[in-house]
């Protein structure tokens, strides 16, 4: 891609960001390299996904490239695992050990005795499926518990509506908001999340704030008082970890005071009279005692979005990671289709990958149309959690994570001997990581990936990879649209992209591997869209055009949507499944129900006299990505400490001041954080993620225990359905203060 | 140099300003400032139980409208203004910037002074440390 420029001269290379660091989006860029060094990333106008934005993190890249602790060439372990001491390798070295050791693995244990572990965000699923299959091992894995991101609400919708979808805020139409054919929601629910801070799967998280601007209204529903609640025409302060209630509540209001869609219904669900009487166990009084919203706040959010035409519901994570998160997702995925929300203007948009390119499976199905039976079906169905989980066996990709880690403890179903961990920090991520760090430190043989020594790495890892950023890597994202193209821009040390060591391992692994030059598998991918490698680095960014099957709208009407052609969706009977035909196979309850969270005011009462605040985690702040962006000090600057929200009349009853250091404290241990005063419920606080010290160096462990807020909920939390459940919203604590803060952390210069 | 003589503002819709801070980045990328400085910076206002619930970005005399990244004409915007995810922030004419104010419920124009401030962009940065 770089070809050599006159010095002094400003090469301007359009690409896509798309991780590292983690993300999930998919901003065009235009990247300005000066003899050989990144000068500026600017927005690219012409990508119809940011015209032309950025985000802070990605405006910071320049200090995240050119970092000095950034990881630049491959290591070997020269001392006790965690002891800090490194080799520095070459590459040919470094492949050479991770060779003879996972071929050793394979021949004495088997292959499925080696799991690939990722995070989220980074573009490296796809490739961990490669090097898996490659290797050949069924084992691949999402590092958290229960799964509980985004698959439960993927699972979910393929169960129920046969396809995925998405809140249209016009992401899949050339010229975005000015396209005639999107219509602005006259409703727009946020559920769970706080989407300015974030930018989410297929919804950049500013794209509502063009809604409202246009004059959609909103509804938020949040234990804090967000900015955008502060926008919206109603705000549901609900109590964590029970949507699952909300949703059946608002689907009684909107059943029985026929408000749903009577037409779309009719025509295209399955189930409606036996959903009708499930909800009746629902009515918004009781759902007021539940979920701590008042009742005619219930009823008025349920009117609002069934009397909008379009309506659109976005979803953040609190969905999966309720106790039941599965179930959960099922019954808020009613409300649109119960208000006929389905693949309309400015509704919900079924979302398949751009063109059909699919250079990251989403599903078991997926992998096989890309692969073909690279696997023996007897060595898939070694994939961890298959017997248990009927959604692994038949939907996910992936093995269960908490059935794998157990696996690493107790050699059952069989002994795991080894993994290749990229793109996550788990022990920075995962509920009770000191299991995990137990469960892997028995494992004889681990690689990690990533672009800084992380506390994962430094614990675990006998082989640390140095990953490349966005700019220095070649790739290809359609996930969901547009078509992207990402090229590589410059090189920094010998850091490699993810796409890259899965495709060179590969060919070592697997010599009947097909593919000779990493270029074959890129153009292998476009296959299917008619688009050359060169005409997609040429435009940057292509929207599929009207007609085609990868764009909407309504094509359950035109028999678009199955594989046979018939008009309808892609369930068992041909509807969208209020009663569950799957889940009923399954051996589940075919309809939606709530349950309470494990830990809770109404289910453990004893604990909460001892806990008396609601934990939750997680709430995103745009300075970072979950554990990201840590040592970047623009970021730590704008988010410098690990900050735990609390109501001002909460904490003057604790005696805390704003500011304060203060220990969060349940059932499982204690951890310090800095009190924040805050807009949120006075009975909730709400404790950052994923927080790590990288100044504290590495004979420090990074300070990775002091405030990991992980180690206060319990591991092994997940859904009947192995699907969700992690429970990282809910918890219960107390906070009160410390006599001092942690030793040795950044400290802001000239204001925050 | 002041605004009467360049006639340029930014104006800021800051009704849908979400604090994201996207132009202190974009600022800071374009002219490498360090981490402690800004030439533009958000301020909060969070008054009576967040009744009043708004994000002010305010140039400082670090700003100088980007007049040096416009010079040459390929580029039309100030950094700040092409990043803001909101979308919140235009430039021009102090006249128009001004007109863009009539329907807005929140709105303001900033005109700071532009003046040559330091040179643009050593590679590595003064925050690669």
């Amino acid at each position: 891609m770089t070809q050599t420029q006159p010095r002094g001269e400003t090469q301007i290379i359009p690409s896509t960001v798309w991780s590292g660091p983690g993300c999930h989006g998919g901003c065009g860029v235009n990247i300005h390299v000066r003899d050989g060094e990144l000068i500026k990333i600017e927005g690219a106008k012409e990508s119809d996904y940011n015209y032309g934005t950025l985000c802070p993190r990605t405006l910071s890249m320049r200090e995240v490239i050119y970092h000095q602790d950034r990881l630049q060439y491959p290591l070997l372990r020269a001392g006790k695992r965690g002891s800090g001491q490194w080799r520095r390798a070459s590459w040919d070295e470094a492949y050479d050990v991770i060779e003879r050791n996972l071929r050793e693995i394979r021949d004495e244990w088997g292959a499925e005795s080696v799991v690939f572990v990722q995070g989220t965000g980074r573009d490296v699923g796809g490739w961990l499926a490669l090097l898996a299959y490659n290797y050949g091992s069924p084992n691949w894995m999402q590092s958290l518990p229960g799964n509980s991101c985004y698959h439960p609400r993927l699972g979910a919708m393929k169960v129920t509506m046969g396809d995925y979808v998405q809140a249209d805020l016009s992401q899949f139409l050339a010229g975005r908001y000015e396209n005639p054919e999107w219509r602005v929601p006259e409703c727009f629910v946020v559920w769970g999340q706080n989407p300015v801070s974030t930018c989410t799967d297929g919804l950049n998280g500013h794209w509502v704030v063009e809604a409202i601007k246009r004059g959609a209204k909103l509804v938020v529903i949040d234990p804090h008082y967000t900015w955008l609640a502060s926008r919206a025409a109603l705000w549901l302060q609900i109590r964590p970890g029970t949507d699952g209630a909300l949703a059946l509540g608002m689907l009684n209001v909107i059943i029985n005071e026929n408000l749903y869609d009577r037409e779309f219904v009719e025509k295209w669900t399955h189930g409606f009279d036996q959903l009708k009487e499930r909800v009746q166990q629902y009515p918004p009084s009781k759902v007021a005692e539940i979920t701590w919203i008042p009742a005619e706040q219930i009823v008025e959010a349920a009117r609002l979005v069934a009397r909008s035409k379009p309506a659109a519901i976005h979803w953040g994570v609190p969905i999966d990671m309720a106790a039941e998160g599965l179930t959960v997702a099922t019954a808020v995925s009613y409300l649109w289709c119960i208000t006929g929300n389905v693949d309309n203007p400015g509704g919900m948009a079924i979302v398949r990958n751009a063109f059909d390119v699919i250079p990251y499976p989403m599903s078991q199905q997926a992998i096989e149309q890309l692969y073909g039976d690279a696997m023996p079906v007897e060595q898939r169905n070694k994939r961890i959690g298959r017997d248990e989980f009927p959604m692994v066996r038949e939907f996910h990709w992936r093995c269960h994570p908490d059935l794998t880690v157990d696996a690493m403890l107790t050699d059952k179903p069989y002994p795991l001997r080894g993994s290749w961990i990229a793109g996550t920090n788990f022990l920075m991520g995962a509920t009770d990581p000191r299991r995990w760090y137990e469960a892997f430190n028995r494992l004889k043989f681990n690689v990690v990936m990533d672009l800084f020594m992380t506390p994962t790495a430094l614990a675990l890892a006998d082989v640390v990879l140095p990953a490349a950023t966005f700019p220095e890597r070649e790739g290809v994202r359609a996930w969901w649209a547009p078509l992207s193209i990402q090229q590589k821009a410059i090189t920094v040390g010998e850091c490699k992209s993810d796409n890259e060591v899965a495709f060179e391992l590969s060919k070592r692994l697997n010599p009947g591997f097909k593919y000779q030059r990493y270029e074959d598998l890129m153009r292998f991918f476009l296959e299917p869209s008619g688009i050359s490698l060169e005409e997609l680095r040429e435009k940057g960014w292509i929207m599929p055009p009207e007609g085609s099957a990868t764009r909407p709208y309504r094509r359950y009407e035109k028999g678009l949507l199955r594989p046979d052609g018939q008009p309808g969706f892609n369930t068992p009977t041909g509807k969208i499944e209020f009663y569950s035909t799957t889940y009923e196979r399954w051996g589940y309850d075919p309809l939606p129900s709530y349950t309470e969270p494990t830990f809770s005011p109404l289910s453990t009462p004893e604990l909460a006299e001892q806990y008396p605040l609601i934990l939750t985690t997680g709430a995103r702040t745009i300075s970072f990505f979950h554990s990201e962006f840590r040592q970047i000090k623009s970021m730590r600057c704008r988010d410098p400490y690990p900050f735990v929200d609390i109501n001002p009349k909460t904490a003057e009853g604790l005696g805390i001041r704003d500011g304060d250091w203060v220990w969060i404290e349940n059932h499982l241990g204690r951890v310090k954080y800095k009190a924040r005063y805050a807009a949120i419920h006075p009975r909730v606080v709400n404790a950052a993620h994923s927080w790590w010290f990288p100044e504290k160096g590495a004979d420090q462990a990074f300070g990775m225990w002091e405030s990991n807020i992980n180690l206060l909920i319990p591991g092994n939390l997940y859904s009947k359905t192995g699907m969700g459940g992690s429970q990282q919203k809910s918890l219960l604590c107390r906070v009160y203060k410390a006599d001092e803060g942690i030793e040795g952390i950044f400290e802001p210069q000239g204001g925050a | 140099m002041t605004a009467s003589e360049t006639g340029n503002a930014l104006f800021i819709d800051y009704e849908f300003c979400t604090g994201c801070g996207a132009c202190e980045m974009a600022c800071r990328q374009e002219w490498d400032l360090r981490s402690d400085e800004w030439g533009i910076k958000v301020t909060t206002q969070f008054l009576n139980d967040g009744q009043s619930f708004n994000y002010v970005p305010i140039p400082t005399d670090l700003c100088n409208l980007c007049q040096p990244r416009l010079a040459d004409g390929s580029l039309t915007e100030p950094s700040c203004v092409r990043h803001c995810l909101a979308k919140v922030m235009a430039f021009g004419s102090v006249e128009e910037m001004a007109r863009k104010m009539i329907g807005k419920r929140r709105s303001v124009i900033w005109a700071p002074e532009p003046r040559p401030r330091r040179s643009p962009l050593a590679v590595g940065g003064h925050n690669a440390e």
